[in-house]
């Protein structure tokens, strides 16, 4: 596994990840995911949802996808993440050099990729804080590194969650059973921020939020921005963006990126809805 | 024991000279008298019954019980209500007194059955005690860990126990000593002819536990079968009989984590647990003999009967079990919940993986007047295995305020295995309050697929899941077996999805 700067150091440190990576000297290899003509159908072939689909973010950008419903925006994060069922008939995906089709989830994973789902899975029987500490050694394991030991995971988790106002019972029951739609929301940037991916896919994070739960979400996305993390912010609405604004905003319809701009862009979308680019 | 035990680098020799003053001590647990050179001839007839009888130095009474039960035996038959399935087993093919042509062990671990090692490994057990644990050539025939890294504790222990007029021994040596409570009590609570098996147990049974808690004592510790060093084995026949006087109690642990190699292919053990006014025993089984190889061959089939007699009023009795080995288990242990207020509970953790078979369950038999039990089995099928959860809840006539609270839930790995929940519910008194639920539910890919993306390899995922699906009875389980439990929940499953 390729290495990465070690990102629990940058976490202590504070929110910038300042060092720069030298291998990164080439316009293209400082791309951190490029998606080239993608092609992915679903249901054993029946549906193209994804068709000629291309996407390029730099290590140290965010961008946001947009579309109308049935897009196929959770279909990127599922096929960025490896998820059963979403079959690739063309293109590629590169994620820091490596074929990212190639690897397991878990690999992807590893790899520092991370999905904020759209709708979080609940996990009976397992406490919040048992789920992740194994998540979490796991993928330090995975890359040769330490361990983290009970109490120094404790410790971490405990911090994290006063910056995301989550209630420390809230972090001994079952991951996710019985939280409100908005409490698990917020579950998942208290995992992002644990297990600091270099990569994040958010999947509709702000559905279920209320403003301020969605401004304490805000400030923990926007703490984790580093010249060495990409984002791709999947959303229906140009809300979240007000909070985490975009380097790019991107409007996926048609199976493909439709039409691409800047931050100042979702405002217009928002006022002119989607129609215009709809195939 | 062999003189030249070897023994562990991290064991000094201090530790093997405490082990060695041990061994007058062994010799009264009984557990390694000259059976060794001593066998009966395949079969069973009435002669083997009396030599397996007079080789214990058994009184008159006790062959006596030995050949009713034999003679009962003989007119009884295999029972075949079971959701199981199985090769006709014949009893004339068997010994019934220590196996005379011993299998030639392995001579060294190479060759033992990688499977097998790489169990071993994965519990952590030494290469030493895994020499004695497969049954290696020369290995020691003690259960290393539980002797040489115990020692003191075995020590301090015992002195405790005698302190507070704890009894416990193996059977054979309570038939010696304390004959008017094994009398009393034995067969009290298990008939002689309550089932085939019990019956059959009843005229061959080899040796097992024996406890006597007295009137208010609190047993100050937990009773394992690792103390009584009995690495080999107490027989397939196993007889165990827990008596805990009034407002005592027990917590008392069997078996062992790491699957033992065993050349007897049927078990039919008796347990007997008695409960006076106000006691409590809590009962804590970890079972995983050898489950056979990946074709179901081979394997162990694990026919018990274990019940709990809650005697006395405000009496409670705790079964928690967590079942991963055997080809063939038949197993239900029961609470006879007789005293007025008494309790009975079944905590269960069933899995199966390859090929076994599982028919398991409980027996909530409510007499005495407000009487309460609860059931709570997690029932895990995968591979090609397949599972039934079996369980009886009555109420007598005179069992007014009886309540139960049964939760059963299964859950599927993969698409050949299955499961099944057959619940009998009996109520004779209109007073009662029987509750049941029943889940059944597959391992669900979009909650494997959770974890994954949170960076767990799908066995890890899997185990995760498991555990978590479990853990109302894993917390059940005394602290010395939790932790074990649950490696042995992730053991059990590797293979079993992908």
């Amino acid at each position: 596994m390729q290495a990465f700067p070690k990102l629990s150091e940058a976490w202590e440190f504070g929110i910038n990840l300042g060092k720069h990576d030298e291998t990164l000297q080439s316009k293209d290899e400082a791309l951190m995911l490029k998606i080239n003509n993608l092609s992915v159908v679903v249901n054993n072939g029946e549906a193209t949802i994804l068709s000629g689909f291309n996407l390029d973010v730099p290590a140290g950008e965010v961008h946001a996808i947009m579309g109308p419903n049935g897009a196929g925006k959770s279909t990127l994060s599922y096929v960025l993440t490896g998820r059963d069922g979403y079959d690739v008939t063309e293109g590629s995906v590169t994620y820091r050099d490596e074929n990212l089709l190639d690897m397991e989830p878990e690999e992807r994973a590893v790899a520092g990729l991370f999905l904020s789902f759209q709708y979080p899975l609940e996990i009976p029987g397992v406490p919040t804080l048992t789920f992740l500490r194994t998540a979490l050694n796991a993928q330090l394991r995975a890359r040769g590194q330490e361990e983290l030991s009970a109490p120094d995971f404790m410790k971490r988790a405990r911090s994290v969650a006063k910056e995301l106002r989550i209630k420390p019972d809230m972090l001994k029951r079952p991951l996710n059973v019985g939280f409100s739609g908005g409490e698990k929301k917020r579950m998942e940037i208290f995992q992002m921020l644990l297990l600091e991916p270099a990569f994040i896919v958010m999947d509709e994070t702000d559905s279920g939020l209320d403003i301020d739960a969605l401004r304490v979400v805000a400030d923990g996305v926007n703490a984790l921005r580093s010249p060495e993390r990409g984002m791709l912010i999947i959303t229906h609405y140009q809300r979240l963006l007000d909070y985490i604004v975009p380097n790019k905003v991107h409007v996926l319809a048609g199976g493909k990126i439709a039409v691409s701009g800047d931050a100042d862009f979702a405002r217009t979308l928002e006022a002119d809805g989607y129609d215009t680019y709809a195939a | 024991m062999n003189a030249d035990v070897k023994i562990k680098d991290s064991i000094d020799r201090g530790t093997v000279d405490s082990v060695r003053a041990l061994e007058a001590d062994r010799y009264k647990y009984g557990f390694d008298s000259d059976i060794d050179q001593e066998f009966a001839p395949k079969g069973l007839n009435a002669d083997i019954v009396r030599f397996i009888s007079e080789k214990k130095n058994e009184p008159e009474w006790l062959l006596g019980l030995r050949l009713q039960a034999y003679e009962r035996w003989l007119e009884m038959e295999e029972p075949t209500w079971a959701n199981t399935d199985y090769p006709e087993i014949d009893f004339q093919d068997m010994y019934y007194y220590a196996s005379p042509v011993k299998k030639e062990g392995p001579k060294s671990l190479d060759e033992v059955d990688p499977d097998i090692l790489a169990v071993y490994n994965r519990l952590g057990i030494s290469l030493k005690e895994q020499e004695v644990l497969a049954g290696v050539q020369g290995a020691p025939k003690v259960a290393v860990d539980a002797v040489f890294d115990s020692v003191s504790v075995v020590t301090t222990f015992k002195k405790e126990l005698a302190k507070q007029g704890v009894i416990f021994c193996s059977f054979s040596e309570a038939v010696q000593d304390h004959p008017d409570l094994v009398r009393r009590y034995m067969g009290s609570v298990v008939p002689m002819s309550d089932n085939y098996y019990a019956t059959l147990n009843n005229a061959v049974f080899s040796d097992g536990s024996f406890v006597y808690i007295p009137p208010g004592v609190r047993c100050p510790m937990e009773l394992s079968t690792y103390f009584r060093m009995n690495a080999q084995g107490t027989g397939q026949f196993e007889r165990t009989l827990i008596i805990a006087d009034k407002d005592s109690y027990v917590s008392y642990l069997e078996g062992c984590t790491a699957p033992m190699r065993d050349e007897n292919q049927l078990h039919a053990a008796i347990v007997e647990i008695v409960a006076l006014e106000g006691a409590e025993v809590k009962y804590s089984t970890v079972q995983n003999w050898w489950p056979g190889d990946s074709e179901g061959k081979g394997g162990v089939y694990n026919f018990v009967t274990k019940r709990a007699d809650c005697r006395g009023a405000n009496s409670k009795v705790s079964w928690t079990q967590v079942e991963t080995g055997s080809a063939v288990t038949w197993k239900y242990p029961s609470c006879i919940l007789r005293g007025d207020n008494s309790q009975g509970e079944f905590y269960s953790i069933a899995i199966t993986n390859g090929c076994q078979q599982a028919d398991t369950g409980t027996k909530m038999i409510h007499l005495g007047e407000n009487t309460r039990s609860r059931i709570i089995s997690k029932g895990i099928s995968a591979g090609r295995s397949n599972q039934t959860y079996r369980g009886l809840v009555s109420s007598h006539k005179k069992a007014r305020g009886a309540r139960n609270f049964t939760q059963c839930d299964s859950l599927l790995i993969g698409d050949q295995c299955g499961a099944h929940t057959v619940p009998y519910v009996e109520s004779n008194t209109a007073s009662t309050q029987f509750e049941h639920e029943a889940t059944t539910s597959r391992l669900s890919d979009d909650r494997l697929f959770y974890c994954r993306q949170r960076g767990l390899s799908e066995e890890d995922a899997v185990a995760l899941l498991v555990n978590g699906f479990c853990r109302e009875v894993l917390q059940e389980l005394p602290m010395e077996f939790a932790v074990e439990a649950q490696n042995l929940v992730a053991i059990s499953l590797e293979g079993s999805v992908g």
